[in-house]
């Protein structure tokens, strides 16, 4: 049976399991008097042998997975004459996919060597039989767990206990995961960003201000030697980062102050989530948008007051993402002024301040850590932003302060640097993950640095 | 099981007016009519604040039925009654903090001295200014000791130069009783205090800004048996310069702190009188049966 089939059965399985488990907890109450007299609810022990049921199958199932093809592969390879096995990693490779494609008719048996569509003729064998094998040991396993957590209730078992310290496992593991991934990832760029700091100074890398990834293919290529000075790009990622938080922040406050303070119950309820669509807008539309529209919008304005405008520049790209990240700012913000005690206001209001005084002296420095967290959670947003900058900033690497030329930005590069057939080895696709390191490095000090504030704003009321 | 059979007698109960389960003097007094007027003595000669058939609204919920009361210069008046019978809605309205509450209306007519406290062209701030509150939560804010002295008179253009700045918050924080406490340490944060301290300096937040008269909406519900007795030792205090209302759950604060009090019974008043009187002869047969814990 397919796996996907397998899952299905399990569940059914666990749903019987946990049925006979309520059904026999009842029926060993129902002798002493009541529910009341178990150690537990019937809940617990129906939950305990269905885990008792699922986990052990589950466990079963997903170590097979991991080891089956291997061990199928080894044995299939292990059947051919000493001849035809070859002796390389890649030959082996190409060989184990040929047998596949007989086995799976893809290639006819007789267009290759008897020795070959033989073993191509055991794969498919125990192919069959590994998967009959994993039905039955599945169910068996399955079965026996349920009936194991079936057979074991009683009126003095503390399934209650059980299921706790089940759970609390189950939801360490998920936990685990997701700081398992990050760990991962920061692993894989720090490994590779390590290769590449073995070839381009880090000094180089850090301070430099020439960027132009090149690697020489050969040895007498003309301009073989790259440079890779990642000044330019941090610039401007941080010019088009500051543009976006000039037109996010403000804005993005003062409709959060609208919307906690003035607007009523009833507008609130309906803007807030229309605002908030902005942030679910996909960005790659924010490019287009940015790029079809505001970019050439802008350079015809510079061009009618005589400016020189490039008509991929980081005014455009900032504006755009700075529209993007207004629900970051707004939403966070209109929370933490909500949340504001309505005792402060009414302090400030009794002693005759207007409304818009109240907001200014009080409500607005109450929140102001909380709005700080909002603006940097937007900041690291606006550095990470990859698909607006694509499309509407450009790729030339200038290092230049001004908002109506081209720049390129960090992650811009990283698309650049990855995309298309590269060579994994060298300096040109390794500076990717260097890149990668340090915008990871930027956001993540600037996410600390953030919930740093919320959390220190946090203990001044409670 | 047990608890349906219960309730079921208890239902029984309440049809079968022979056995009643309710307590007898309890439902005397569900049964006592409200007094036509209020009974005691509302009115004052030369009120500082006259207030004449006040019905306050929330939606269509009225929570203040035809309330009329004069306040006395000078006076400390406490309003008394049970949880839920508008004695903190009352107060509110009497320096408009209810104008917050969108779904809140007030009717009638309220004056200060003579001026009409919901005349469309009246400034709310001016109002507030001579009418301060203190709330029952203490609730400095997160500034400075100082500043949070000095948020109304900054507001109110109340001194040209810091000294006279200096000068106001010292005075008032002195009047509240807090100078000794604060005055190596204005510019520590407000919240850093303690309650009773805190519920000080919200006092002497409240009067820097010279109100005429002061609203205390429950002032010491939160605060400790020590902090409560320097509040009514302020309270007293205050009253030679300033009008009190306060409303407060103690029947013994209002017995100690107040020259006259006002029992309010489901958004109704019923009784007005010299605080002795109320508590040692009450008039109406609710105040009695309030004052002596019958209910409440």
């Amino acid at each position: 049976m397919q796996t996907g089939n397998l899952l299905l059965l399990l569940v059914a399985m666990v749903a019987a399991a946990y049925y006979i488990g309520w059904q026999k907890s009842l029926a060993q109450a129902r002798p002493l008097g009541g529910i009341r007299h178990l150690e537990s609810l019937p809940f617990y022990y129906a939950m305990r042998a269905a885990l008792w049921c699922a986990i052990p199958a589950l466990v079963v199932l997903g170590a097979w997975l991991i080891f089956d093809d291997a061990i199928i592969q080894n044995t299939v390879m292990l059947s051919l004459p000493e001849d035809v096995r070859p002796a390389t990693e890649g030959g082996r490779g190409l060989l184990l996919s040929q047998i596949q494609n007989v086995a799976s008719g893809a290639l006819a048996a007789d267009s290759v060597r008897p020795e070959i569509a033989g073993a191509a003729e055991l794969l498919r064998g125990l192919r069959g039989t590994n998967t009959m094998a994993l039905t039955v040991v599945f169910i068996v396993v399955a079965m026996l767990g349920g009936a194991w957590g079936w057979l074991k209730i009683a009126p003095q078992l503390r399934a209650r206990q059980q299921v706790e310290k089940i759970l609390r496992v189950l939801f360490m593991l998920c936990a685990l995961v997701a700081i398992m991934t990050t760990v991962g990832i920061v692993m894989s760029v720090l490994f590779e960003s390590i290769r590449f700091f073995g070839q381009v100074s880090p000094v180089d890398f850090l301070f430099g201000t020439q960027w132009s990834p090149q690697t020489a293919l050969r040895a007498d290529q003309v301009a073989s030697e790259g440079a890779f000075g990642a000044i330019p790009l941090f610039m401007g990622t941080l010019l088009i980062s500051a543009i976006a938080l000039l037109v996010a922040v403000p804005v993005g406050l003062m409709s959060a102050i609208y919307l906690a303070e003035y607007a009523h119950a009833k507008v609130r309820a309906v803007a807030k989530p229309l605002l908030e669509i902005l942030a679910g807008v996909p960005t790659v539309v924010y490019g287009f948008f940015a790029a079809l529209t505001v970019a050439p919008f802008i350079r015809d304005v510079g061009e009618s007051i005589g400016l020189d405008v490039a008509s991929e520049s980081a005014l455009a790209a900032g504006l755009v993402m700075g529209v993007m990240i207004i629900p970051f700012v707004s939403s966070i913000s209109d929370d933490v002024i909500t949340a504001v005690p309505q005792v402060m206001r009414d302090g400030s209001l009794g002693l005759g301040a207007t409304k818009s005084e109240t907001i200014r002296k009080v409500v607005f420095p109450a929140a102001l850590p909380g709005i700080m967290g909002g603006i940097l959670l937007a900041a690291s947003r606006a550095i990470g932003e990859t698909m607006i900058v694509v499309m509407a900033a450009g790729l030339a690497a200038n290092l230049t302060v001004n908002p109506l030329e081209a720049v390129t930005t960090v992650t811009v590069q990283i698309v650049t640097l990855l995309t298309g057939d590269q060579e994994f080895d060298s300096a040109k696709t390794l500076a990717a993950f260097a890149l990668g390191l340090m915008l990871f490095i930027t956001t993540l000090v600037l996410n600390v640095v953030a919930l740093h504030i919320v959390k220190k704003y946090r203990e001044q009321y409670e | 099981m047990d608890t349906a059979r219960e309730l079921d007698n208890r239902n029984r109960a309440d049809d079968d007016a022979a056995k009643p389960l309710i307590d007898v003097e309890e439902r005397s007094m569900q049964d006592t009519p409200y007094p036509e007027k209020t009974v005691g003595k509302p009115f004052v000669d030369a009120p500082k604040m006259k207030l004449r058939h006040v019905n306050v609204f929330y939606a269509d919920n009225q929570a203040i039925h035809d309330v009329s009361l004069d306040i006395g210069k000078n006076e400390v008046i406490s309003l008394i009654g049970p949880s839920g019978c508008g004695k903190s809605t009352f107060l509110r309205s009497l320096n408009r903090m209810n104008d917050t509450i969108d779904i809140c209306r007030v009717k009638g007519e309220l004056h200060l001295d003579d001026q009409d406290l919901y005349d469309p062209k009246l400034d709310v701030v001016e109002l507030r200014a001579r009418v301060g509150m203190v709330f029952q939560k203490p609730n400095p804010f997160p500034k400075s000791i100082y500043d949070n002295v000095a948020y109304g008179p900054r507001l109110h253009g109340l001194a040209d130069k810091k000294y006279d700045l200096d000068e106001i918050v010292e005075n008032s924080l002195r009047s509240a009783g807090l100078w000794n406490e604060v005055k190596d340490r204005l510019h520590s944060s407000g919240t850093g205090l303690s309650g009773g301290q805190q519920q000080r300096l919200c006092i002497a937040r409240t009067i820097a800004v010279s109100p005429e008269v002061v609203l205390m909406d429950e002032p010491c519900s939160a605060l400790d048996p020590i902090a409560t007795a320097k509040i009514e030792e302020l309270i007293d205090e205050l009253s030679e310069s300033y009008t009190i209302a306060i409303v407060t759950h103690s029947m013994q604060q209002a017995a100690r702190v107040s020259h006259r009090t006002a029992y309010f019974h489901l958004g109704r008043l019923i009784e007005v009188n010299d605080t002795e009187t109320v508590f040692t002869k009450p008039e109406h047969e609710l105040t009695e049966a309030y004052i002596t814990g019958r209910f409440g």
